[in-house]
């Protein structure tokens, strides 16, 4: 039974590099066994949008309080070091 | 099949060589282009500019030369559509991770985007050409924007 979890993914717009994150990230999840439900929003709605979600992954700063485990990372739009934070993202849904 | 990147660009939104001084005259020519061709409304020079100061998209390589991606929100976008300008010399934009940190950068991609699932492969095509050292160094060498084309739709037919 594959796990479930809520990845809350953010940017500038909400359109751009978090649909590319989104992909990038759901995709390899799948493979390792885990099915994400996505959600994309701006960075400036994060705030409001945390409602069981178990991770946030942006690739612009968001405030530090936001009570839920946040990656921030342009690893999935350069390339560089992105198999090292695909196992941080697995590590942080399966802890 | 997917539709090559170059045939998703028009030689008039492309500018090799260009002499800039800073980010905001790169972004005020190639939001100019997008404009004059029917992309984007007028409004959405200032709005990249308002959105690279908050949120800026300089994408550090780990190069001499690196990439930025300014774009902005969907209200200010008639179609989607992408303008290219290599730089003559690196000008700073700020990272996309840092906005404090400075990203020397000689490849500009600006997007007109406003449907995020319809624009996915064009991003996809996007990053994929950025990730590819080899490629980007060609790309700044393109004399002409028929070269920097070829260079694009070369990729696509390399890979089918």
């Amino acid at each position: 039974m594959a796990l479930q979890k809520n990845v809350l993914f953010a940017c500038g717009t909400g359109i751009a590099t978090s649909t590319l994150v989104s992909h990038a990230v759901t995709e390899a999840m799948k493979e390792r066994g885990i099915n994400i439900n996505s959600t994309q929003c701006k960075a400036t709605e994060v705030r409001s949008m945390l409602n069981s979600v178990d991770l946030v992954v942006s690739t612009t700063q968001l405030p530090t309080d936001l009570g839920v485990p946040v990656i921030t990372t342009l690893a999935f739009l350069t390339g560089v070091g992105k198999a090292d934070v695909l196992d941080k993202i697995e590590a942080t849904l399966r802890g | 099949m997917s539709q090559s990147l170059a045939g998703q660009i028009e030689r008039e939104a492309i500018e090799t060589g260009v002499d800039a001084a800073s980010s905001e005259e790169v972004i005020r020519l190639l939001a100019g282009r997008l404009e004059k061709l029917g992309y984007v409304r007028p409004s959405f020079a200032d709005a990249v500019l308002a959105r690279e100061a908050r949120m800026p998209t300089g994408l550090p390589m780990g190069r001499d030369s690196n990439v930025a991606v300014p774009h902005t929100d969907p209200e200010h976008v008639l179609k989607p559509g992408i303008a290219i300008a290599t730089l003559a010399h690196p000008v700073d934009f700020a990272n996309m991770e840092d906005p404090d940190e400075a990203v020397p950068v000689g490849l500009v991609f600006m997007l007109a985007l406003n449907d995020k699932d319809k624009q996915i492969e064009m991003l996809q095509q996007i990053m994929l050409t950025i990730q590819d050292e080899t490629l980007s160094q060609k790309l700044l060498d393109a004399g002409t924007a028929n070269e920097l084309l070829a260079l694009l739709d070369g990729t696509q037919q390399g890979e089918q």
